[in-house]
């Protein structure tokens, strides 16, 4: 029997504002618990939310970025549950009304080339705080500096119809908010997290089956992970002749299992119903296109543009186009060595750059290497002052503080040979000294070549052109 | 449509509250009478109409981005019955 997996994602990205989005409280990860917890976090009576721009103009951000409609009249709505990280009884969301709706992103898959994954919405809404269970003597604690920070929820269409296609899903969606520089994407710090919907039927069936939400699931691998066991644990009941219950399940990543959570609350037990105490946000088309107009170049743009202007392949333009950051370094780089073959400066950047950079533990704006440096070693490789592997030793003597690249160069005397006569005279001394290896290229053995490159490489510590060594070797062994 | 007493306990639930088997059966009686004049409005023909979230018809007014709130949580924290660490205690809750 075939099955086919039915996916839908909903995305929460923490908006990376100073304040929270209805109080003045700062958002900052990592404060002494409930430091940065107003009166307005806390739920005390008589205080009102006053929403922030900011997150207003992120959200929309986002909904331009992915081809959305934006709402120029939305609604704040109360929904109610009750929990010790909400203290007020309810979480203002956004419900029939959402800020940005009815959108796409294309992602691409191992079989189709591109896919286009609808987006149905995406709204604002408040974090909860957080709940502690360890060490209260049979107590929680609960820590509300997370409540209030702005959330955009991003609820895709059920178009996934793999795991892959999720986590391909979920990382175009992480690129594209840290391009927008609208969240920090950093899914340690739960600043992107993500729900899956997952549900499976046989293969030409038009209906949905019945579904199962997956909940916080804060990796790109546990994403994939999770749905790949739900979706055969719900195959497994089906042909059983069992029933799959709309239910919750947390994914247990160490047991690699999926369990019940909870009984599905229905919509309608939230009772939604609109914030009296916040009026409808109302966006003027000519602020949505003045937004429109302070849009960055987009990851997809980007990376058409990589291809097209620098001549790099898919690959090396996908990888270099992975965050802003890295893709600003690249061009820095490569216009600091004009001279330098794109390629070059990619390869670089994405091997010894990045290598560097991982074995640091830095982000690629804080590069011991900068672009400018960078460019300028490049430069030496492509005038011929420097071998590429001698460029590595600058590369690293750069990297520990030792001094600028000519500096380097000058100090340790890496410039490379490259005056005919002297490497003339260089290779004239190894032939003389090796006369047996000499008769037996001249009978024919032309591999003793090698032979002969590495010894006058030997002799000058790498620093001879190696181009120009193996053309006066051809040269003097035919005299 | 008419509320049954399962209704009443089912939101009684939702919203943690504790009644009696008397006051159940008169709230399901009022709440009834309060569904059907919501059914009388829902008769009404509305096509066209913005629906009204709000009874004064203004925009939200937004606020610039800035932190204005500093730290008060001791203060905060005389009123909660316990507190440990900086944290506000609460009878277990784990699902």
């Amino acid at each position: 029997m075939d099955w086919e997996i039915v996916i839908g994602l909903e995305i929460h990205t923490q908006l990376a504002t100073q304040s929270k989005i209805f109080s003045g409280a700062a958002t900052a990860y990592g404060a002494p618990p409930n430091t940065q917890a107003c009166l307005v976090d806390l739920g005390y009576p008589g205080v009102l939310p006053v929403l922030n721009e900011q997150a207003v103009v992120m959200a929309i951000k986002f909904g331009l970025a992915t081809h959305c409609e934006i709402a120029t009249r939305s609604v704040f709505a109360r929904k109610n549950y009750f929990y010790p990280d909400l203290p007020k009884g309810y979480q203002i969301s956004q419900y029939e009304l959402p800020i940005v709706h009815s959108g796409h992103i294309d992602i691409a898959t191992s079989q189709d080339g591109f896919k286009r994954i609808g987006i149905t919405r995406a709204h604002l809404e408040e974090d909860a705080g957080k709940s502690l269970h360890e060490d209260f003597h049979g107590q929680s604690g609960i820590d509300l500096n997370r409540a209030g920070t702005p959330l955009l929820e991003i609820v895709s269409e059920p178009d996934l119809r793999s795991a892959d296609e999720a986590g391909a899903y979920m990382r175009k969606i992480h690129e594209l908010v840290r391009y927008l520089g609208i969240s920090d994407g950093n899914m340690q710090e739960g600043s992107f997290r993500c729900d899956a919907n997952v549900s499976v039927r046989r293969k030409g069936d038009a209906q949905l089956g019945t579904r199962t939400e997956l909940k916080n699931l804060n990796s790109f691998r546990f994403v994939e992970k999770a749905i790949e066991i739900e979706a055969e644990r719900q195959i497994d009941v089906l042909e059983d002749g069992g029933e799959v219950v709309q239910e919750t399940r947390l994914y247990d990543s160490d047991r690699d299992e999926t369990r019940p959570m909870r009984s599905k609350e229905e919509a309608n037990d939230y009772r939604y119903f609109p914030d009296p105490d916040l009026l409808p946000v109302v966006v003027d088309a000519s602020v949505i296109e003045s937004i429109r107009d302070g849009l960055p170049e987009l990851p997809d743009a980007k990376r058409a543009r990589f291809a097209e202007q620098y001549g790099l392949s898919e690959y090396d333009a996908d990888v270099l186009t992975g965050s802003a950051d890295l893709a600003d370094y690249f061009e820095r780089a490569a216009a600091a060595a004009p001279n330098t073959e794109s390629k070059t400066v990619a390869n670089w950047v994405q091997g010894k750059v990045i290598a560097a950079l991982n074995e640091d533990g830095l982000e690629i704006a804080q590069s011991k290497i900068t672009a400018a440096v960078l460019g300028d070693l490049l430069e030496k490789i492509t005038d011929g002052t420097l071998s590429g592997k001698l460029a590595n030793e600058v590369f690293d003597a750069v990297r520990s503080g030792e001094g600028s690249v000519a500096e380097i160069i000058d100090e340790r005397g890496l410039e490379q040979i490259t005056d005919a006569s002297a490497i003339d005279a260089l290779v004239a001394d190894v032939l003389a000294a090796h006369p047996d290896q000499v008769g037996q290229f001249r009978e024919g053995n032309h591999k003793v070549l090698g032979f002969f490159v590495g010894q006058v490489m030997k002799a000058t510590q790498g620093k001879a052109n190696p181009q120009q060594v193996n053309e006066a070797l051809r040269r003097l062994l035919a005299e | 449509m008419s509320v049954t007493p399962e209704d009443v306990s089912k939101l009684c639930t939702l919203a943690r509250l504790e009644i009696g088997p008397e006051e159940s059966a008169d709230l399901a009686t009022k709440l009834s009478e309060i569904v059907r004049m919501v059914g009388e409005l829902q008769a009404q023909q509305t096509d066209g109409v913005v629906p009204m979230a709000h009874p004064l018809d203004q925009p939200q007014r937004l606020r610039a981005d800035a932190i204005t709130e500093s730290d008060a949580r001791d203060r905060y924290q005389e009123n909660a019955p316990q507190v440990e660490r900086g944290l506000y205690l609460v009878p277990k809750v784990i699902e």
